[in-house]
């Protein structure tokens, strides 16, 4: 791609900041990538950090509650923030006028955000909210990513449900927020990306001047989520009386995203050879073959790639007609994989994996919210944003044997397997 | 070291002031054809050279009466890039996956919209797969009863989501029995659909003729047009494609409640009519509606979210027809809030109708039209399927380029004109969608009527 590379630097505050000037259109992204997610947050706090970041848009030293929205939409801008599992990012798209405003505003709530009693109980009822919108009162709720962890992972960081339970988001006080926030929101945790219209020299200068006195504090020790693979088969079923169909997702463990880059790699092309197109293997022979599931679809990580550091799953998800059995099913994507074991796929059914992947690329670099989000998010994990712009290289690099190893290391002896059974009876 | 939330709040230096807006560049002109070709179909390229990549939005007009129609659609529209006489899926795929392309289709009671995109390379292997489908797409008896199959399981699924009850249950109320109101079929009827049907829909119907494409992309427009008229040259129809007949004017009522026993949230769906984007009004109704509950800072969402903690998501929009408009107002909230909410709903529509907003929220909502069109138009994808949605209502990117200007002519006296006129609470009809068990509050406030 004909793209500079983006500017990196550090402000003696410890905040690292990646600058990807573009002049294509007249705007810009802010981004703002803090180091903690949802594996970080404490027992009994289960959905803290999702609620923590419903709570940094509620107010800061220099803005009322609601002015942070106000700012950015009278501005022409858009905005959102969103917890992952390891991170967690807040951004900003306007019109390229508006970049102070942008950088003033997240600097205000990076220094000094108001962490209220009224606002919190607020946000516990808007995150409740969120969670029957988006978890209770639908069919396949929470699924796989809130289902899945618990059967395929053991520890509390990686098992627990990152969204909460009521009773956590209940009990959560004023005090958590400022410990959490005087822990993990240091500008030395964090990652200030703009993208879009501006010049490197003016960015710079705008961001000293607003980032610049956020008081520096330490950088927390990250700790290491890593738990050994499962050592058998783990199966679990979840009854859900609002689903119409079974479901079934199944989870393996898979290396290192940030240590084994390419190794990782490897299990995104197997993915896109396993369900991507009409064409791939478990379309060809589940869908349209055997006719076994309505739908199947295969990738890393729980909201797709690049997002979490070890350990991440990859996973296969299948929605299947009640007259069919699990086993048929998980003995036809065996086979497949066995298949892809013994004999490596060919160049040319790789070489469709790699044009798509390309064209994916262009795709979420034209749109400035994923250009910046994705620009701040290999800062964060990789220290390396410009992976970004060698993913499609290195991604054409993965060989048929390296896609071979990947689906040979998806053993069913070392996996988790979640049902989901409709429990709503008859109609 | 560890502060109070307090001490966090609070620095020497104290509270900053907002900085102001710089100076904004101008997005740069769109290089665009606009035209017809023989077979009398509307092709419109827009050169937008920012990735190498291309962007298609085929619009097909698709409406039928017959009760068999939305069926077949149905299936049409999930076997139509499963096969052609040269081609089988297979073989689809794996051409456009080469050139990192994809096609999908999809169909509602309006149109008929096949879509995709592929590397600006691949523009004449992603022209020609379509092609194929639209003039060549086989229909085999074989894909078409998988097709069946899946649609049938993917109808229960959807049926079964709450959203997907709540609009089912407003297009009912609103609309009875109108075509418009056929968005999901019964999956019994599905089952009833032969290939043969499909076949001799796909004959009838899938025309050229008052059907629109969009390409935008890093092509240009003169060779976007070159390239769709020599791709698409086979794709013939003496008759044009069929248009929605026009809808009823809603009417004003009770909101029906619908009973789903057990849920713990209830879908508030409310509706009225409205006017057309080329009304003069119109520029007008839209920062009036942004006022009301069209973006994050609107008096909704401020409201029953920010205030109330009744809900994660509220909104009103506009919904638009070829000859008609209607807004919409949404929200999801817990079974026993429900009321409450629906009275801060009607509050909030009788505050904008009754008391003219303030300047300074008009030009808020103006900024924020203006500068959401700037980004959203930003990418290719987002422009294509903006300029395929005007397109469909008969208007051009010029609308598109001058929208800003018509923005910035509102005053806060047609705004405030606008929300008398359209946002009276006595205007809306709708539904609500809970468990009537936990829903007694709503009879304090009336209005609403019980199954």
């Amino acid at each position: 791609m004909t793209v500079s590379q983006p500017h990196r630097y550090t402000l003696a505050n410890g905040l690292r900041v990646v600058l990807a000037p573009d002049d294509t259109a007249p705007v810009v992204g802010v981004s703002v990538h803090y180091d903690v997610g949802f594996r970080s947050e404490p027992e009994g706090r289960t959905g803290f950090a999702h609620l923590f970041e419903h709570l940094m848009f509620q107010g800061s030293e220099s803005l009322e509650k609601l002015a942070h929205f106000r700012h950015v939409q009278s501005s022409g801008g858009t905005f959102n923030g969103s917890t992952h599992p390891d991170y967690t990012d807040y951004f900003e798209v306007l019109p390229s006028a508006a970049l102070e405003r942008a950088l003033f505003l997240e600097a205000d709530r990076m220094r000094a955000p108001k962490l209220t009693e009224e606002n919190l109980r607020n946000q516990i009822d808007v995150v409740k909210e969120e969670i029957r919108l988006n978890v209770l009162n639908r069919p396949y709720g929470g699924f796989p990513w809130i289902l899945l962890p618990p059967v395929l992972f053991d520890t509390f960081p990686n098992a627990h449900n990152g969204y909460g339970g009521f009773e956590d988001l209940e009990q959560a006080t004023v005090a958590d927020c400022a410990a959490f926030f005087d822990t993990y929101y240091a500008p030395a945790n964090a990652v200030l990306t703009v993208a879009g219209d501006f010049t490197v020299e003016a960015a710079k200068e705008l961001i000293e001047r607003h980032f610049g006195d956020v008081p520096a504090r330490p950088r927390p020790q990250r700790p290491s989520f890593a738990e050994p693979p499962p050592t058998t088969e783990v199966r679990a079923d979840h009854p859900d009386p609002l689903a119409p169909l079974p479901a079934v997702a199944i989870g393996y463990r898979i290396p290192d995203p940030i240590d084994e880059l390419d190794a990782y790699l490897a299990y995104l092309v197997l993915a896109g050879v396993l369900t991507d197109g009409d064409g791939s293997r478990l379309q060809q022979r589940l869908v349209y073959g055997d006719q076994l599931v309505t739908e199947v679809s295969a990738g890393c990580g729980m909201f797709g790639p690049f997002e979490a550091r070890d350990p991440d799953t990859f996973t296969i998800t299948a929605m299947y007609s009640p007259e069919v059995a699990l086993d048929p099913v998980l003995a036809a994507i065996d086979e497949e994989l066995e298949r892809l074991a013994s004999t490596p796929p060919d160049q040319a059914e790789l070489a469709k994996i790699t044009a798509r992947w390309a064209a994916s690329l262009h795709k979420e670099h034209d749109r400035i919210v994923s250009r910046t989000l994705a620009l701040g998010a290999f800062e964060l994990l990789y220290g390396n944003p410009s992976l970004v712009y060698e993913l499609p290289e290195r991604i054409s690099a993965i060989t048929p044997d390296a896609v071979s190893a990947a689906a040979k290391a998806l053993r069913p002896d070392s996996r988790a397997i979640l049902t989901v059974t409709p429990s709503g009876g008859a109609e | 070291m560890s502060r109070t939330a307090e001490q966090i709040g609070r620095t020497e230096l104290g509270p900053r002031p907002l900085p102001p807006l710089g100076e904004q560049r101008a997005a740069t002109n769109l290089s665009v054809v606009d035209t017809v070709l023989d077979n009398g179909l509307r092709v419109i390229a827009v050169h937008q050279p920012t990735v190498p990549m291309v962007e298609l939005r085929l619009r097909v007009p698709f409406a039928g009466t017959d009760p068999a129609h939305a069926p077949t659609a149905e299936v049409l529209a999930a076997a139509i890039l499963t096969g052609t006489k040269s081609r089988d899926r297979v073989a689809m795929d794996t051409e456009l996956a080469l050139v990192g392309g994809e096609l999908n289709a999809a169909v509602d009671p309006e149109l008929l919209s096949l879509g995709g995109n592929a590397l600006a390379s691949g523009f004449d292997t992603l022209l020609t797969v379509l092609a194929d489908a639209l003039t060549a797409a086989t229909y085999t008896d074989d894909e078409v009863a998988g097709e069946k199959a899946r649609l049938i399981e993917r109808i229960t699924v959807a049926r079964s989501k709450p959203n997907v009850i709540a609009r089912q249950a407003l297009q009912r109320h609103r609309y009875g029995d109108h075509p418009f109101t056929r968005e999901i079929p019964e999956a019994a009827d599905v089952a009833k659909v032969e290939s043969a049907d499909v076949r001799a829909l796909h004959q009838a119907a899938v025309l050229p003729r008052g059907a629109v494409l969009v390409v935008v992309g890093d092509v240009e427009p003169v060779k976007a047009v070159a390239g769709v008229s020599a791709a698409l040259a086979d794709w013939r129809g003496d008759a044009s494609a069929a248009v929605l007949p026009p809808l009823p004017p809603l009417t004003p009522g009770d909101l029906l409640v619908i009973d789903r026993p057990g849920a713990v949230q209830s879908q508030i769906r409310l509706s009225a009519q409205s006017i057309t984007r080329t009304d003069p009004r119109y520029p007008a109704l839209q920062l009036a509606n942004l006022a009301l509950g069209g973006f994050f800072s609107s008096r909704l969402v401020e409201n029953i979210r920010e205030d109330k903690g009744y809900t994660y998501h509220a909104r009103s929009y506009p919904e638009f027809t070829p000859d008609g408009a209607t807004l919409l107002i949404d929200t999801d909230t817990a079974s026993d809030v429900t009321a409450a909410a629906l009275l801060e709903i009607r509050y909030e529509l009788a505050r904008i109708a009754l008391v003219a907003p303030e300047e300074s929220e008009v030009d808020i909502v103006r900024q924020y039209a203006i500068g959401s069109l700037l980004t959203s138009t930003s990418s290719q994808g987002g422009l294509a399927s903006q300029v395929a949605a005007l397109a469909v209502l008969g208007l051009g990117v010029d609308w598109l380029v001058n929208h800003p200007e018509r923005l910035k002519a509102v005053t806060a006296e047609q705004v405030a004109e606008a929300a008398a006129e359209f946002f009276a609470p006595t205007r809306f009809t709708g539904v609500i969608v809970g468990d009537v068990a936990k829903l007694a509050p709503l009879t304090c406030i009336g209005g609403v009527r019980f199954p």
